[in-house]
């Protein structure tokens, strides 16, 4: 892989769909809105859970309030490129628009991952970022550089596991055709990402840490800020993570083998 | 000696295919117990085609056209049997085979719909590795050609039919590939669109030496490109060669109308042995054999008193449309 080639590309990834997306102004300054508005929604919810108790799962509000922040920077994430690009594999696949990306001579997976963005996911990360700050305030979090760099690992390789599940469940549509429903349902679950993995039952928590590895995605890295987690929970996810990317990339190319494109 | 560019031997594709049955209850049925049979849409063909050739593919919808395409393009896997294009196995999609063809398809798009096409073709430029100025050369090259100019600053989604398809083809031909896959390029385009691409596709050819496989349902479009056709029927090819011969062959006959000074030279011209499709009191319409349309008017010139003569023959659609439902041409 040509790296300088495909840092090129994805340079015009950026122009064209930042262009696209400043086409609709108005769009842009709705998401932008919404954006902060399912922020504080969801730290006025998070606080109605601790209205009544001090703790729930062993933490306290401000604890829980660092899952909340890593929880919007990868809900920012998944706004700004998995979902534009992730829920446009099932379009490609259907409408047989798939052969232009497999006919260029660079890796389809680069392609369909970062072909778009949407810019109001940025605010998401940026908001998540700050509130994260707020939390090493509050929290009276030491930063160092050993922290830094924890933090940085797992945050990736949560960023790699979401990735990896949403991008294994669009590549089904290639037998499936029509998959939108699984990758609202991988969605709902992310949404379950907000609280502390402790706070639920011992069966939901296996389900979450196994089937779907949520635990992996928001509890560590939080873990990490409140320097609770141990060096096997981080080695364990950055192992994963590792296997989450390259399942996934097999099994695209595999599946590739059985796309039959759309009749003209 | 033009080397072959294409080969392709003893090839074949199966797809499933699940059928249901209509109304509420096969619905049900087909929700539990989906039942899929393999169907063979490309049965066992073989070709070649020579460097800088253009060659056409007919046949009607279904027939198998736009698989044979795609599995030359390294879309489709096939099931059975060898495909070397330009000296690489296709289904492999190595980047130096993929940086020689390209696949225009009249009714897909891969232009960015909300922005100006010429975004689209630097981004193509990008992942080709093309550097800016070539980019541009290219660009402004292919533009003149293709007689757009002011198009190309304009949102895709606010350009017509037209102009879409000229951005497309540029856009599919920036890195310059010398092989052109067509599927319906002109599909519905206006008449001078129509014309406007096919001569810009005959000048291509001559400029570059490209090789065009074309299927089309304009048969004007393989009329005026293509000196040889592919007929395909039912997933075999029923016909490989030129279009000129597949034409005698579908209409051995040619028909002369006479027109006669008197109602005496209609009866003498019918009474000397010619095949008379219709007549008049002044007029009359006989048919003759292709291989003896001279010796035929000799004879009419010399002995009888014609005021004037046509040929005509049949239209070129409805010849066409006899390759769609025929099997086999050589019978």
């Amino acid at each position: 892989m040509n790296l300088r080639r495909y840092l090129k590309v994805y340079k015009k990834f950026l122009h064209t769909s930042l262009a696209s997306e400043f086409e609709y102004k108005a769009n842009i300054l709705i998401d932008f809105i919404t954006a902060i508005l399912s922020l504080i929604g969801s730290i006025f919810l998070l606080s109605i859970f601790f209205q009544n108790n001090s703790s729930i799962g062993g933490w306290d509000f401000e604890e829980a309030l660092i899952i909340q922040g890593i929880y919007t920077i990868l809900n920012g994430i998944t706004n700004t490129w998995f979902n534009p690009n992730l829920t446009e594999i099932v379009k490609h696949i259907r409408e047989g628009t798939l052969d232009f990306v497999l006919l260029k001579p660079i890796d389809s997976q680069f392609f369909i991952s970062l072909k778009k963005i949407t810019p109001s996911g940025f605010l998401e990360i940026i908001l998540g970022f700050c509130l994260l700050l707020y939390c090493i305030k509050i929290n009276q979090i030491n930063i160092n550089l050993s922290f830094l760099i924890l933090c940085f690992i797992t945050i990736i390789c949560s960023i790699s596991i979401l990735y990896s599940l949403w991008f294994f469940i669009s590549t089904t549509t290639i037998w499936f055709v029509k998959t939108w429903n699984a990758t609202e349902v991988l969605r709902s679950f992310l949404y379950i990402g907000r609280f502390p993995l402790n706070s639920f039952s011992l069966s939901l928590r296996i389900f979450f840490s196994v089937f779907i590895p949520l635990a992996f995605i928001t509890s560590i890295p939080s873990e990490v800020f409140l320097g609770l987690s141990q060096l096997w929970k981080i080695l364990l996810e950055v192992f994963v993570s590792i296997v989450f990317l390259y399942s996934s990339r097999k099994f695209w190319l595999f599946a590739l083998k059985f796309y039959s494109s759309a009749s003209s | 000696m033009v080397k072959n560019i294409i080969d392709v031997e003893r090839l074949s594709k199966s797809f499933d295919i699940s059928s249901r049955e209509p109304g509420l209850k096969g619905t049900i049925k087909h929700f539990f117990r989906r039942k899929t049979k393999s169907l063979k849409v490309i049965k066992n063909i073989s070709f070649k085609i020579k460097e800088g050739e253009i060659v056409g593919f007919l046949g009607a919808n279904g027939a198998g056209k736009t698989t044979i395409l795609k599995m030359l393009c390294g879309l489709i896997y096939p099931s059975e049997g060898t495909i070397s294009v330009s000296g690489h196995l296709p289904f492999r999609r190595k980047d130096n085979f993929l940086k020689n063809i390209t696949l225009i398809m009249g009714q897909k798009q891969q232009l960015i719909w909300d922005l100006p096409p010429i975004e689209s073709f630097y981004l193509n430029a990008s992942i080709y590795d093309l550097d800016k100025n070539e980019a541009k050369r290219r660009i402004r090259k292919l533009s003149d050609m293709l007689e757009i100019d002011n198009e190309l600053y304009i949102p895709v989604r606010k350009l017509s039919l037209g102009q879409r398809m000229k951005s497309e083809l540029l856009a599919a031909l920036i890195h310059e590939p010398n092989i052109l896959f067509l599927d319906e390029p002109t599909l519905g385009l206006d008449i001078n669109a129509q014309r406007n691409l096919r001569k810009f596709l005959q000048k291509y050819n001559e400029e570059t030496n490209a090789t065009i496989c074309l299927t089309s349902h304009y048969m004007k479009d393989i009329t005026s490109l293509c000196k040889r056709v592919i007929c395909v029927h039912n997933g075999s090819i029923s016909y490989d060669g030129k279009l000129d011969l597949l034409l005698k062959k579908l209409t051995p006959v040619k028909e002369i109308l006479l027109v006669c000074h008197s109602e005496k030279d209609v009866l003498q011209i019918e009474n000397s042995g010619f095949t008379v499709k219709n007549k008049t009191k002044n007029e009359i319409t006989i048919k003759v054999k292709n291989n003896s349309i001279t010796s035929s008017l000799k004879t009419i010139l010399n002995n009888f008193d014609i005021e004037d003569l046509y040929i005509n023959e049949p239209p070129i659609d409805e010849i066409i449309g006899k390759i769609l439902i025929k099997k086999d041409y050589d019978t």
